[in-house]
């Protein structure tokens, strides 16, 4: 039975019996088909058409859902939010991770301890994340809020834009300084010891060590993970805005996805809605494929 | 470490602390406001140490909250993600890496498609494929006209109106979650480095495939199974816009979403100290699964990301 050349991501020793197969595949494909594909090509369908709120008329309007979109004003400011929003969170989160991580490999005693700490947000919903940040900066019994007052800075996320993506931004970052940890930690420890006793046998010290050879050698992580940063701050950071701003005040924190569900849900406007959903998907598409290109060279996917 | 580095130590001992207290201060103070009368919760500024309430807070937040009925839709809408996914992904790895059929390549193709996008992207028609998972039946039938032909050959005229709503119940708030791959192609990693005399053994004695699956290839993945049900379970008692979307019965919510109504908005009054309270209890059973999980934990983030 094992096949004459070898077939990729087969094992040498299989079964051949197709109905069997097909009995394993068919929870998982249906399951694709009701809630993967059949939205997703819905989706692509429906940003062609435009459809009055009730559904009476529908009308095939080629482009007209996306150029109406990238018309629109309050679409290019979402844009804007978003791109500053994930920028500022993807660079504070592996930058402090990046410093704990380097603190986490030199000390020894307590390091456990330390670990465990600083994991926990990970346990944590990020709606939860964004209420705790939300407390802490209410204008009205937050304590910070009550710090900052002090010192002089007026600050209300309420009214205040500026001051709403900056409360999300440190929400969503808290929220995953504990991803980009774990796998910092993970890279550094995985080094070949002999490279940097070398390094230091040639007078580097840690800090040069750090930069000139542990970086380069985790860079693969690194750019895993600024990708993978980009990924959270596009869509996971829905939970943290529906909770602490709803999009607002006016707009100032209505990153993309949480536009798709205003546009859809509160505002009932189906195709540009749609037509959203399929910017998103392109730009998913687009931060997958880095993912798989540049950075999972580990893992074999020719088949 | 290489060298004794006395000054660099202290340095990273301080930016650990610094840390461990940054990640602390919101929880503490979520139980600092939680352990407050309502009164004493309004003072400015808040007070720096707990005070007596907390026992009674949590009460009024437990019975306030629905969080006796919350609870127990949370740990079934997580255990059924964590369960469901696991069971239908392992499936789909045994069948592409262990069975030689002619759609296996468009299977694992069609798979991996899914990766592609996460389902936030397309919340509007997903939702309506939950509001009607017969949608697409419905459509063969329009399609075809079924209708039309009935009325042709009968002479009666009916109407076909196909209806499956999964609003408002588990499976609605299970099913479109386990639509992913991540786990299927870790199975399959997996599977693949599993030597191949076992398989080869298993036929020579005349095992089925159910039966080499269940006596060799699940006992072997129990620590991959471990690690990744950990990451799961914590994704499906966190999950927030799908329980948002469909669950309109208060009663058919999920924890992290009944906290949400608790939240002081301005035209309430300001019970943050319940609030805050609710915030701790909903987060409760993820952290003693970190905390007491946290190797696994690790292991299964590293794994599942490769």
């Amino acid at each position: 039975m094992a096949g004459r050349s070898r077939e990729s991501g087969l094992k040498r020793a299989h079964f051949v019996e197709p109905r069997v197969a097909a009995l394993l595949l068919l929870p998982q494909l249906a399951i694709l088909l009701l809630f993967f594909f059949i939205p997703s090509i819905r989706a692509l369908a429906q940003s062609f058409l435009l459809a009055d709120p009730f559904g009476a008329r529908v009308q095939f309007v080629w482009f007209d859902n996306f150029t109406a979109l990238f018309r629109s004003p309050e679409y290019h400011e979402s844009i804007w939010v978003t791109v500053w929003f994930t920028l500022a969170q993807s660079a504070l989160t592996i930058v402090i991770a990046g410093v704990l991580a380097f603190a986490t490999d030199r000390v020894i005693r307590l390091r456990g301890t330390y670990k465990m700490v600083l994991l926990l947000p990970y346990a944590i919903a990020p709606a939860i994340a964004g209420i705790l940040w939300a407390f802490l900066f209410n204008p009205a019994v937050g304590p910070i809020a009550h710090a900052l007052r002090a010192i002089g800075i007026a600050w209300d996320p309420n009214l205040n834009a500026t001051d709403a993506l900056i409360l999300v931004t440190l929400a969503a970052t808290w929220k995953h300084i504990c991803y980009d940890y774990i796998f910092l930690v993970a890279a550094l420890l995985a080094m070949p010891p002999s490279l940097l006793e070398a390094a230091a046998v040639d007078g580097a010290g840690p800090l040069r060590r750090f930069f000139l050879i542990a970086m380069p050698m985790i860079s693969p992580t690194i750019f895993f993970l600024t990708v993978m940063n980009f990924v959270y701050g596009f869509f996971d950071t829905f939970a943290i805005i529906d909770a602490v701003t709803r999009g607002g005040p006016a707009g100032a924190t209505n990153i993309l996805v949480y536009k798709v569900y205003q546009d859809g849900f509160v505002n009932l406007d189906l195709g540009s809605s749609a037509a959203q959903s399929v910017v998103l998907m392109l730009s998913a598409l687009t931060l997958t494929l880095l993912q798989f290109r540049y950075v999972e060279r580990k893992v074999n996917y020719d088949v | 470490m290489i060298e004794r580095h006395p000054v660099l130590d202290l340095a990273c001992h301080a930016v650990l602390v610094l840390g461990a207290a940054i990640v602390c201060m919101p929880i503490y103070f979520a139980f600092v406001a939680g352990s407050l009368t309502i009164q004493e919760v309004q003072q400015v500024p808040l007070p720096w140490l707990p005070g007596s309430h907390f026992v009674a807070n949590a009460e009024t937040a437990w019975n306030k909250g629905n969080f006796a009925r919350l609870f127990i839709n949370s740990a079934i809408v997580a255990v059924g993600i964590t369960v469901g996914k696991i069971a239908v992904s392992m499936l789909s790895a045994f069948a592409l890496a262990y069975f030689r059929f002619r759609w296996r390549m468009t299977a694992f193709w069609l798979i991996f498609a899914s990766l592609m996008l996460p389902v936030e992207v397309r919340i509007v028609p997903t939702f309506e494929s939950v509001a009607n998972a017969a949608l697409p039946l419905q459509w063969v039938v329009d399609e075809l006209d079924l209708a039309g032909w009935w009325e042709v050959l009968t002479g009666n005229r009916i109407e076909i109106a196909l209806q499956w709503n999964l609003i408002n119940t588990y499976s609605g708030l299970i099913l479109p979650l386990i639509a992913s791959a991540t786990a299927t192609f870790l199975f399959r990693q997996f599977f693949l480095t599993i030597p191949d005399e076992l398989c080869e053994a298993a036929r020579i004695d005349g095992a089925s495939p159910w039966r080499f699956f269940r006596s060799i290839l699940l006992p072997l993945s129990t620590s991959n199974m471990v690690a990744l049900a950990i990451i799961l379970f914590l994704h499906g008692w966190n999950q927030y816009l799908w329980p948002l979307l469909f669950t309109t019965d208060k009663n058919m919510a999920t924890a992290v979403i009944g906290l949400k109504h608790l939240i002081p908005r301005s035209d309430m009054e300001p019970a943050w100290n319940i609030a805050m309270n609710a915030a701790l209890i909903t987060m409760l059973p993820p952290v003693v699964v970190v905390v007491a999980l946290q190797r696994w934990l690790v292991k299964g983030l590293v794994d599942s990301s490769k």
